[in-house]
Parts: structure tokens; C-alpha cells; sequence
């Protein structure tokens, strides 16, 4: 499938993946993240759960500290 | 009427709120009262101690003092007319509302990453419309070309995403200073849209 991950377009295995499965595969490790899917927040706790489809949008934002 | 008649129009009646008044903050602070915007809100807790000195927008002569009185001097020293309203208080989902609801736009300078992401939960989820420019990736120095701004939505971040200030990496005046430029510059240009003005083909 091909998403819109963070404004470019990328292709993944597979019709569906869940939030998390795609942290894994693109090595998205940070601790504090925000997370979009087609425009909504996802929280935390639903990265596992929540699934992204062919023509999503997808933004995943680093956040670490210093200011 | 000239551009620069119109963009001080247009920053005249914009308000722009700052979350923390440390390295970013003071900073985005300073370069907007410098462009004219028509009123800061600003809200810390903190008190300006001397290792700030390093790359925020104080004075020796200020150390002791509540950063927020402190950046309200500072900024009325380039300015004297300038608007500048101060909450010398932590920044917290109780009151945050009660700050930051009449911004235009508001500004995103905490230290730590935790405060950064409830933040961002917060202002995206209760006012969606603002827009909310954050910095995230600014420690030490060197690699200004991984600098970038990503925008999701009314959501820009401003930095590296990488770079993180904890736990050993020191914060440098020039990196911690251009991406409070960064994200002055993206205040400008979201409140400037309305001029349509493409300055790279005139």
C-alpha cells in the first residue's frame, strides 16, 4: 500500500498496518511523539490498535527536549 | 500603500501567545515585538538564573528576577509601546485555556519533551483553529541542514527532532536561537498569509 507518511509518499507490504507496525518498520523509536492520522490524533495507547489503509495520511512528529 | 505599511497593518491586530520563556521563547519573543506584532501573551515560572545567559534573551543584571518581568522589560526596552501581557505561572492543562483561547497563534517553547506532547494534545485537541508552532531538536551545534519545519495540519515543528537536550547534550546559543528564528519566521508567515505576497518572485 501507499500512504502519505509525513507529507512523501511511501510504500509498505501488505493492505493494512497497524500505527505501531509501521513505527517499527520506518525505526520511529522516540519516546514523545504526535501522532496524525488523516488529521485526527491518535493517542498513545491506540498505536497498536488503530489501522492505516492505502491513501491515509499519516504524521508522525518527534518531540525531545530543549528549549 | 507600501508592503511594509500593509504587513504593519496586518501584525497590528494579531495577538501571538508564548508557552515558556527560556531559549525559545524569549527569543520568538523578542523578533516578533521587533516586527510589530500587536500583542504578546507570555507565560513562565521560572526566574532567570546564570546559565541562561548563554542563550536567552536576558541580562546579567537580570539574574533573580521572574523570567516573564524580566522578558517584559527586555522586549518594552525595544519597544515601548509594545503589548505585553505575562503569566508568571506554570503552564498547565488547567490553565491554559484561560491563557492562550484569544491568540491568533501560539507558540510552542517548553524545555522538557513531556510538557511538548501534552501541550500539543491539548492546543490540537481544544483549539484546533490556532495554530501551534513548536520546536522540537535544537541541542548542541553543527548540522543547521537537518534543521526543518513539518507541518501536520495547524501543527509546525520547528527543529531537527533529533537532537535531544537530555541527558548530556548541551544547548549553544546559535542553534538554540535559529530555531526560535524558525519558528518566529512561521508565525510571520501564517499570520501574513492574507497579504499573498511571494517575496522569492518580486
Amino acid at each position: 500500500m501507499t500512504i502519505t507518511l509525513n507529507n512523501r509518499q511511501e510504500n509498505f507490504f501488505g493492505q493494512e498496518m497497524t500505527i505501531a507496525e509501521i513505527m517499527q518498520a520506518k525505526s520511529f523509536h522516540f519516546r514523545m511523539l504526535v501522532v496524525k492520522l488523516n488529521h485526527q490524533l491518535i493517542k498513545r495507547e491506540a498505536y497498536a490498535t488503530t489501522l492505516v489503509k492505502a491513501g491515509d495520511r499519516l504524521d508522525i512528529i518527534h518531540l525531545v527536549s530543549g528549549g | 500603500m507600501t508592503y511594509s505599511t500593509k504587513i504593519s497593518e496586518i501584525l497590528s491586530v494579531k495577538t501571538a501567545g508564548i508557552a515558556g520563556a527560556g531559549g525559545l521563547g524569549s527569543n520568538v519573543a523578542a523578533a516578533l515585538v521587533r516586527s510589530g506584532i500587536g500583542k504578546l501573551i507570555i507565560a513562565d515560572f521560572d526566574t532567570v538564573s546564570l546559565p541562561n545567559l548563554n542563550r536567552q534573551f536576558y541580562f546579567a543584571a537580570q539574574t533573580g528576577m521572574k523570567k516573564c518581568n524580566a522578558l517584559k522589560e527586555n522586549l518594552l526596552a525595544i519597544n515601548p509601546l509594545a503589548r505585553i501581557e505575562v503569566h508568571d505561572c506554570r503552564v498547565t492543562p488547567q490553565n491554559a485555556s484561560a491563557i492562550f483561547s484569544e491568540c491568533n497563534i501560539v507558540v510552542e517553547a517548553f524545555d522538557s519533551a513531556e510538557e511538548k506532547s501534552w501541550f500539543a494534545e491539548y492546543m490540537t485537541g481544544h483549539f484546533p483553529r490556532i495554530p501551534l508552532v513548536m520546536g522540537s531538536g535544537l541541542a548542541g551545534w553543527g548540522g543547521f541542514e537537518r534543521l526543518k519545519i513539518q507541518q501536520a495540519d495547524n501543527l509546525y515543528v520547528c527543529g531537527d527532532q533529533e537532537s535531544d537536550a537530555l541527558p548530556h547534550a548541551v544547548l549553544t546559543a546559535p542553534r538554540v536561537i535559529m530555531v526560535a528564528m524558525m519558528q518566529a519566521d512561521t508565525v510571520l508567515g501564517i499570520l501574513l498569509k492574507e497579504l499573498n505576497y511571494d517575496h522569492h518572485t518580486e
